[in-house]
């Protein structure tokens, strides 16, 4: 490393300092990621019959010979832990092994279908948090009273309710009884749109099964932000806040609602699983285009690669979530830096 | 909506403690303090003294609410055989009677001629059966794993937080449907599945409960006697350390719920048993001309899942004994 010659002062100083700082979540988060993939594998050793049992299938026949030269080849014949470290190695070159039904790598296919996903997720978390925080406020803010109650009620119904449900009614109300939204599908079928006619008409068909992914979190994230700001309210910092004569609504967003805020972001970063499950359930009602789509795909085509690739990439944005949070927890609170 | 609000008490209204309180806490720490009732009890009934939780909860309408709604599930599904013999996946009669039409089908019939009524009374033993097997498999396992890490601490305690971490990480939805499909799609193996991939919440519970009694005074002193490991695990610490695996475990039979019935819906589910989940999948093809089919099985499962928050809910209030003295 040759770097006498950078000043303390020096921006290139400041960005190594900041990448070493950074690079604490992503070694935490490496033995989790080594355990996601062992058990991946296991449950790819578990799968009754192997590849080549699918490709025998497919083909229709084959010799003995054949399927033995076949599991020669894919050194399907080795001991468990050299195909673990074959596992590993192919996971190293991004390969999840190919699919047969689909006739094109896994991890392309699931590529393929990622930002459908991610779009519907991120939508879904953005409608879950907004709302959900802005209910908390209220429900905080007028507490034991009406609003309260009628939020809370709300609130505690949508967290009882399914998801899939509640997709359904939806497609009753606005798709068939309203007629102001798609009912399926990512696009109008038959409309050629391009740039930004084709984005709005991707986003009108994603209002739906995005509302429904995010009704359960709407209803944990207003019932967070209340009991958090309950208990924030009564800091010695908030009646210092209120005494030097602030107005309420400041003390409600400043000095509250910020430090409510704080625990949420732990738990938003962890709800990227729960997401991704429900996107499969959201996907299905609304004939969505994604990788939860995919899945029940592969279920129903028992294409068991397909199945697992999905669920190591997913654990994957889990853990790639998780890091995010941990940054951004650094950087919200200056306590966590200490250690 | 009555104007009426139930204010917490202030911190400095708690009763002082009684003498016997103070003798407990300079005895056995501050540990027993806060609990101590506060000196004029004037309804003093005896459920109240054996039972404080029981008695703290009975009196919270959430929660009578909640046990008198999960009693008449019960009872659905206990009853579903008298009332309604025979398998509720045969066909019985005209396919896609609407409810109140025909007197013999209360609730009508689907788009094969199943009568909907005896559908939803065996679709809550399924349902109810699953939440139970898989919060008690979850439960227990979440348990050892979370009293052996917390107990011994150390080596064993990093490898468990390790499984408990790469548990938490991967989205376990998709890893039921992941294994069921591997395996086989019967009942048990769902439910007893859902359980393995959920018991990761209770292991976090337990060992962190683990830890911090491991260094109170009457482990300390079981421990000085010369108790065992399994005596101080399963004696000393952990029926200190259950208290809120309760509320855990009703929220565990309520997601078990939510969970197979989405299965079911998706089609990954067990297609010789009637589920509410699956119900709901079959009724959605005719969501447009007969929806009646898929409201009804959702509200059976929306009020199931209601009433164990309800309770679940009122739980966590009835054990906290700051909040129980609020409520007074």
């Amino acid at each position: 490393m040759n770097d006498v010659s950078l000043s303390p002062a020096s921006p290139w100083r400041r960005l190594l300092a900041t990448l070493v700082a950074w690079r604490r979540p992503f070694v935490r988060a490496l033995p989790t990621a080594f355990g996601v993939v062992v058990l991946n594998f296991v449950l790819l050793q578990a799968i009754p019959g192997d590849a080549v049992d699918a490709l025998v299938a497919e083909a229709g026949s084959a010799t003995a010979e054949t399927t033995a030269l076949l599991r020669q080849r894919y050194g399907l014949d080795k001991p468990p832990v050299a195909q673990l470290g074959d596992y590993l190695g192919h996971l190293a070159h991004f390969s999840l092994g190919y699919s047969p039904r689909y006739d094109m790598p896994v991890m392309d296919l699931i590529l393929a279908r990622l930002p459908n996903t991610l779009l519907l997720m991120s939508m879904a978390l953005g409608i879950a948090l907004s709302l959900g925080v802005s209910f908390g406020v209220v429900m905080a803010t007028w507490n034991g009273r009406w609003p309260d109650r009628v939020l809370s009620s709300i609130a505690f119904l949508l967290y009882s309710t399914p998801g899939f449900w509640i997709g359904l009614m939806a497609i009753i109300l606005f798709a068939v009884q309203l007629g102001w939204l798609p009912s399926g599908g990512d696009a109008t079928i038959g409309a050629e749109l391009a740039g930004w006619a084709k984005f709005g008409d991707t986003l009108k068909h994603a209002v739906l099964p995005a509302f429904t992914l995010a009704t359960f979190y709407i209803a944990v994230y207003a019932r967070l932000t209340r009991a958090a700001m309950l208990d924030v309210r009564t800091q010695d910092y908030v009646r210092t806040a209120r005494a030097k004569g602030l107005h309420p609504v400041r003390v409600t967003l400043r000095h509250v609602l910020r430090n409510a805020l704080l625990p949420l972001t732990t738990v938003a970063g962890a709800h990227i699983g729960g997401l991704l499950g429900g996107a499969a359930v959201a996907e299905t009602v609304f004939s969505w285009p994604g990788i939860g789509r995919l899945t029940l795909e592969a279920v129903q085509a028992r294409e068991y690669r397909v199945l697992l690739g999905v669920l190591l990439l997913s654990s994957f944005l889990v853990i790639l979530a998780n890091v995010l949070v941990d940054l951004l927890h650094a950087r919200l609170d200056p306590r966590i830096k200490g250690n | 909506m009555p104007p009426t609000t139930v204010l917490p008490a202030p911190e400095g209204t708690l009763a002082p403690p009684t003498w016997r309180g103070q003798l407990q806490s300079s005895l056995l720490g501050s540990r027993a303090a806060p609990d101590t009732p506060p000196a004029p009890v004037v309804h003093t009934s005896r459920l109240r003294d054996r039972w404080p939780t029981t008695a703290a909860l009975l009196r919270l309408p959430g929660a009578v609410i909640g046990l008198l709604l999960l009693a008449v599930i019960v009872g659905i599904a206990l009853t579903a055989g008298v009332f309604f013999p025979g398998d509720p996946l045969d066909i019985v009669g005209q396919p896609l009677l609407r409810p109140g039409e025909d007197a013999a089908f209360l609730l009508g019939t689907d788009h094969l001629g199943r009568d909907i009524a005896a559908g939803l009374a065996h679709g809550a033993r399924v349902s109810l059966l699953v939440g139970l097997t898989a919060a008690g498999v979850g439960v227990t396992v979440g348990t050892l794993i979370g009293a052996t890490a917390g107990y011994f601490g150390g080596k064993v305690d990093a490898v468990l937080t390790w499984l408990i971490e790469v548990f938490q990480t991967t989205p376990s939805f998709l890893l039921v449907v992941v294994i069921v499909s591997i395996t086989q799609s019967s009942l048990e193996v769902i439910s007893v599945v859902i359980g393995l991939t959920t018991w990761e919440t209770v292991a976090r519970l337990i060992r962190a409960q683990f830890r911090a009694l491991l260094s109170s005074d009457f482990v300390l002193a079981a421990r000085s006697i010369g108790f065992g490991h399994r005596w101080l695990i399963f004696r000393e610490i952990l029926p200190n350390a259950l208290p809120p695996v309760v509320v855990t475990a009703s929220v565990m039979v309520a997601g078990a719920i939510l969970m197979e019935s989405s299965l079911a819906f998706l089609g990954v589910g067990d297609a010789n048993k009637v589920s509410w989940g699956s119900m709901i999948g079959g009724g959605r093809d005719m969501l447009r001309t007969a929806w009646y089919l898929t409201v009804i099985p959702g509200l059976a499962l929306i009020v199931t899942v209601f009433s164990l928050n309800l309770i679940g809910d009122a739980l966590i209030e009835a054990m906290n004994p700051r909040l129980r003295g609020g409520a007074r």
